[in-house]
């Protein structure tokens, strides 16, 4: 059952987790396991999973569960697991304020408004879609203007159609995936517009998602005004020229539905709240090797750190932060970190931002840009050859102590650069 | 190559995108009197593999949903448990889109038996759990 009806709700935790998604549930579990006694998680939708449950394609799990799943499968698998434990959630919730004497601020339909002591938190919030505030298009505000996720919520729970002739602006996966799930349903997708010159998802989805359906795809061009009464009737489009567009070239489209799939940015108001540190590149907190942020006992992980395109390293990265939010209240911390991450050349950033010399890391980072038969150098105590990198494509690197045991500065830098010869 | 070429008048090159990783190899298949005699773009052999299928019988899984009644949401997401023939997909959704089901249902349970005669399938993606509407 996804719908644990679990109405215990305690006045004090060892750890409270912020987000029932796949990033909270891998670490409340990993946190129980670790020996924490008391976990709640809180998620503010009517069950746990996240946006898994609405991600109903295929493609999740490979690394993780070694099968390919579709997104409520692997919710639901996670949830199963912590479901068996003593893990309290509580749903229908939203942790409105965290003090700094780890106080939690608790609305629930259940509950009512409540206070909780917690001895550790972890941040698990996810991420939100950038919205056409974001990207600043001009036009009439419409009804029928709404981000891909949204319309994937509306399709795929709810079962309401979001229109009947939709554009979508942006190619990114969501943009892609719901393409192909409007046409399905019988939505006529008159095509993505994409301001850069290349795509923006993963090719499987431009074939199984666009060329499918025979879709078309407008690379270097976008909507540049919107139109309608009270609701949308069309929108302009024009090409782009690196980012001005030729309004001599444009062209008016009529559709009474507009999809914005342009790039998420982490959920960090309660972070802010915090007054955490933050990373600016990342648009999350700055995270230790434990997931630690700037704030002691205060965890974070998954798309609240950095946005990223597998669901399988968030799982990876929250079962790290759970751990450690486990061993923090069970006094166990490993010492702190001694060495800081400095993003160098084709390295736009990297989670963790510190790493200690004296034990294993998976580092995670995005190149600025696609490079063919390159070597990942991290200072001079290690590479690693790579045959492509590409910015859509998170890369990670496994760091082992005897790499770092002749390694004596403090900063540490990450290069991704040619091989040579 | 360009003898080859000479020789068999209804030679004929198709070009497919590959989707086993990010490198998206640009794909091409060529066939000679209805039989595939070379494959070229690829850089491993799943690309190569790839290429074959998608020439000779393209294939997908298909997700999407089904009405579903007194369930904690209005829609049950199903899945094909293997991948269909391509073209099989739109009269697949229509078939599923005929359906209404009652809440609980259970993950993995059979919505629609040996679809379209294919002998694939479609199950349920997660549990429904039953909500008084």
């Amino acid at each position: 059952m996804l719908t644990a009806n679990v109405d215990r709700l305690r006045s004090d935790y060892d750890v409270v987790v912020v987000g029932g998604g796949p990033a909270g549930m891998g670490a409340a579990l990993a946190a129980k396991e670790a020996g924490a006694e008391k976990v709640l998680m809180v998620d503010r939708e009517k069950e746990a999973g996240g946006i898994l449950l609405q991600c109903i394609h295929p493609g999740f799990g490979l690394h993780h569960f070694k099968e390919e799943l579709t997104g409520p499968e692997y919710a639901q698998r996670y949830l199963e697991q912590v479901l068996e434990t003593d893990i309290d959630l509580a749903t229908d919730s939203y942790v409105l304020d965290i003090d700094k004497n780890n106080r939690v601020k608790l609305m629930s339909g259940r509950h009512g408004v409540r206070e909780i002591e917690t001895k550790a938190a972890v941040l698990a919030m996810g991420a939100r879609e950038r919205t056409r505030g974001a990207i600043r298009t001009p036009g009439k505000r419409v009804s029928g203007v709404l981000t891909a996720g949204l319309a994937q919520k509306f399709v795929n729970l709810m079962g309401v159609l979001p229109g009947n002739r939709a554009v979508i602006l942006g190619s990114g996966d969501i943009g892609l995936i719901m393409a192909r799930r409007l046409t399905l349903e019988g939505v006529e997708v008159v095509g993505v517009y994409e301001i850069m010159p290349h795509a923006n998802g993963l090719n499987r989805n431009i074939v199984q998602c666009l060329h499918d359906f025979e879709i078309p795809l407008h690379l270097s061009t976008t909507v540049v005004d919107i139109h309608g009464q009270d609701r949308l009737e069309a929108v302009t489009v024009a090409p782009v020229d690196g980012f001005t567009p030729d309004l001599s070239r444009s062209q008016t489209i009529p559709c009474d539905t507009l999809l914005l799939s342009i790039g998420l940015i982490p959920d960090n108001e309660l972070a802010r709240q915090l007054n955490l540190r933050f990373d600016p590149v990342t648009r999350g907190p700055l995270v230790s090797s434990t997931m630690e942020t700037s704030k002691n006992g205060v965890f974070a992980c998954g798309n609240t750190v950095h946005i990223h395109d597998l669901v399988d390293f968030v799982s990876q990265e929250s079962e790290l932060a759970g751990h450690n939010a486990g061993l923090y209240v069970t006094g166990q911390q490993p010492p702190p970190d001694n060495v800081r991450l400095v993003p160098g050349e084709n390295v736009g950033y990297c989670v963790p931002q510190t790493i200690s010399t004296d034990r294993d890391h998976t580092i995670y980072m995005r190149v600025r840009k696609p490079m063919e038969n390159c070597v990942l150098r991290l200072g001079d105590v290690y590479e690693k050859k790579i045959r492509y990198v590409f910015p859509a494509e998170m890369v990670n690197v496994k760091v082992r102590p005897k790499f770092l045991q002749n390694f004596h500065g403090d900063n540490l830098r990450l290069d991704v650069v040619p091989q040579e010869g | 190559m360009n003898a080859t070429v000479a020789e068999h008048q209804d030679r004929e090159i198709s070009r497919y995108l590959c989707i086993g990783c990010p490198m998206g190899c640009r794909l091409e298949v060529e066939e000679a009197d209805g039989d595939i005699v070379e494959v070229r773009g690829f850089s491993c052999r799943r690309g190569e593999a790839y290429a074959k299928q998608e020439h000779i019988a393209p294939q997908r899984m298909v997700t999407t949903t089904v009405r579903v009644e007194n369930g904690l949401w209005a829609r049950l997401p199903v899945k094909t448990t293997d991948a269909i023939p391509k073209e099989l997909m739109w009269d697949l959704c229509e078939k599923l889109h005929e359906l209404t089901l009652k809440a609980p249902v259970k993950m993995g349970e059979v919505v629609l038996q040996d679809a379209l005669g294919t002998g694939v399938d479609v199950v349920s993606s997660r549990d429904m759990p039953y909500r008084e509407s």
